[in-house]
């Protein structure tokens, strides 16, 4: 899978609660939890973000809650790709499950800013920030990971058995 | 090399002789659970996937505890959903609404969970069984799915944390002013991916509720679980709850963790966290000047009895400041029974205090309980996040429910010696 998007970039331990805040979780539907994607730290998200877009973020990225509404509102709502320095589990294991294209790179993050035009092949692990020409790679997956990953998530896994 | 005590019980439940930190594997489930917030969302997946059976009806439990009482009617959709699977897979351990209580305080008091046992839920404070002896975990929605379906689950084999704990607690301090210094100590990623397993003479002087609220906040530093051994308080809590088979699993002499800590028990303030991370530690003597609008005592990390008792020691024959609204959750209706013939809640309404129905409400800025701009609260609860009570400006406090009481008496974040 090949990604371009612009970058949309956030700092360390950014959590579940203000990725999808609890007050909307009365809803499980996808579009309705994307339109509230980010608005406790970035209110203008919903309104800038655009299919393909790719988001960048520092440590422990998703901690808190194990809502899964979070993955699910960060793809409704455009998003291809999200790039940290890591992930917190529940919300790494809830984005390989589901689908949501995730990669741990330091280097990418420290070298995106926001707004960066930025091309990401899913499959290599290659992060081109087109803006500024660096290229890095993020550190592969390991097969166990890669199988969930490319049956499209973890319950067509089980279709497969 | 050997293997750390949540490592034995993930090769046990794997069929595995051993496995080692940062292994695949797929393991056996003996509890799978989740919430009105949670389990719709792995409904609507299994029925897009047609599956028509769970794997084992007395190994699921469904807890609607989040947004109950129903809050609003897209809630109650949620509930509905939740309560018409449960009748159509005749899982056995639905609680309703007047049974249920908040579901990690709940599942204990049930026997649902006993030492040895591998048990997920789609809730990330699921860690708290570890308490008991278990490896328990938190995961999301389509886990649970899955688990239902087959009853079991892939994990990574975590590596290890080892906290050494020491001496004993000073009074009025609890196993939340252990966690929060632990936190603030190592960090909200501090544990990421790997398990804190606790050891040492200290534990043998903690509650067994004080274990889990330790185990609870777990999740706090990042941590795939937290894990005390099986000692005598265990076995008494479990045989008074549990008619389950149990199993002690002990770590090996020489297992290997990535870092041990020596904590003094008697060393640990009591301890608040600031906004907006439970790693913004501080002791209650360093948290001076805060006025505060609102006080929480509950939630699955601190509504248990122990809590209820601090909170009625320390409001007993006082008030709570004008303006201070005090909301008491007693975390099942169990406890609340119990609290209710102690005489707490007559100390607690005298006090000028209001006492709930069991839900997981203000925690998380549901119902029950919500802040607005640029109010503050002390709350017992497990998170501070930016907006977590309410508005995105309002702020949390989190503590135990001594600091939680006095600060309710004084309108300030204060400790019971200042009363």
């Amino acid at each position: 899978m090949k990604i371009h998007g612009k970058a949309f970039k956030y700092g360390d331990h950014v959590d579940t609660d203000v990725i999808i805040p609890a007050r909307y979780l009365n809803t499980t539907n996808a579009k309705d939890l994307a339109q509230h994607c980010m608005e406790d730290i970035d209110s203008e998200f919903v309104n800038r973000v655009k299919e393909g877009d790719i988001m960048v973020a520092g440590i422990n990225f998703g901690c808190g809650s194990s809502r899964e509404h979070a993955p699910i509102a960060i793809k409704a709502s455009g998003i291809s790709c999200v790039v940290a320095k890591s992930f917190a589990r529940i919300f790494f294991r809830n984005s390989i499950n589901t689908g949501l294209a995730i990669m741990e790179c330091e280097e990418a993050v420290d070298g995106i800013n926001p707004g960066d035009e930025v091309n990401i092949d899913v499959s290599s692990g290659t992060i081109t920030n087109v803006t500024t020409g660096k290229v890095f790679n993020a550190r592969p997956f390991p097969e166990f990971l890669r199988k969930i990953i490319s049956a499209g998530g973890l319950l067509n896994t089980l279709a497969d058995k | 090399m050997g293997m750390t005590m949540t490592q034995k019980i993930l090769a046990k439940k794997s069929n595995l002789a051993k496995v080692e930190a940062g292994q695949f594997i797929n393991c056996k489930t003996d509890m799978v659970l989740g919430n009105d917030v949670t389990a719709p969302v792995a409904i609507k997946e299994m029925e897009k996937m047609n599956i028509q059976n769970v794997f084992d009806k007395k190994k699921i439990a469904l807890v609607p505890d989040h947004f109950t009482p129903n809050k609003d009617i897209k809630a109650a959709e949620n509930c509905k959903c939740m309560r018409q699977f449960a009748v159509k897979m005749g899982i056995e351990n639905y609680f309703e609404v007047g049974e249920m209580g908040i579901e990690h305080a709940l599942l204990p008091e049930k026997g649902l969970v006993t030492a040895g046992d591998v048990v997920i839920g789609a809730d990330s404070h699921t860690c708290t069984y570890g308490a008991l002896g278990a490896f328990s975990t938190g995961v999301g929605s389509t886990d649970i799915a899955a688990a239902m379906a087959t009853g079991y689950c892939w994990f990574k084999v975590p590596a290890a944390l080892r906290f050494v704990l020491n001496g004993k607690l000073q009074p009025y301090v609890s196993g939340k002013d252990v966690i929060l210094h632990i936190i603030g100590m190592i960090g909200v990623d501090g544990a990421l991916y790997k398990s804190m397993e606790f050891t040492g003479d200290g534990i043998a002087s903690l509650s067994i509720d004080d274990r889990f609220t330790i185990a609870n906040m777990a999740i706090e530093a990042g941590a795939k679980n937290g894990i005390f051994p099986v000692d005598d308080v265990t076995l008494l809590y479990i045989k008074e709850h549990s008619i389950k088979e149990y199993e002690v699993f002990e770590a090996d002499e020489d297992a290997e963790y990535e870092k041990t800590y020596e904590i003094d028990l008697s060393e640990i303030p009591l301890t608040v966290a600031f906004p907006h991370l439970p790693e913004n530690t501080r002791p209650v003597s360093e948290s001076t000047g805060i006025d505060i609008d609102q006080v929480v005592i509950g939630s699955c990390t601190n509504g248990r009895l122990s809590d209820l008792r601090i909170a009625a020691e320390i409001l007993k024959d006082r008030k709570v400041k004008k303006g201070v609204r005090t909301i008491i959750f007693p975390a099942t209706q169990k406890i609340y029974l119990e609290a209710m013939k102690l005489g707490y809640f007559e100390i607690f309404v005298n006090a000028g205090c209001v006492v709930s129905t069991p839900t997981c409400g203000p925690c998380l800025g549901g119902h029950m309980g919500i802040l607005a701009e640029g109010e503050r609260a002390v709350a017992t609860t497990n998170r501070n996040f930016v907006g977590r009570m309410g508005h995105v400006k309002s702020e949390v406090y989190l503590a135990g429910p001594a600091v939680a009481a006095a600060s309710a008496i004084l309108g300030r974040i204060a400790g019971p010696d200042e009363l």
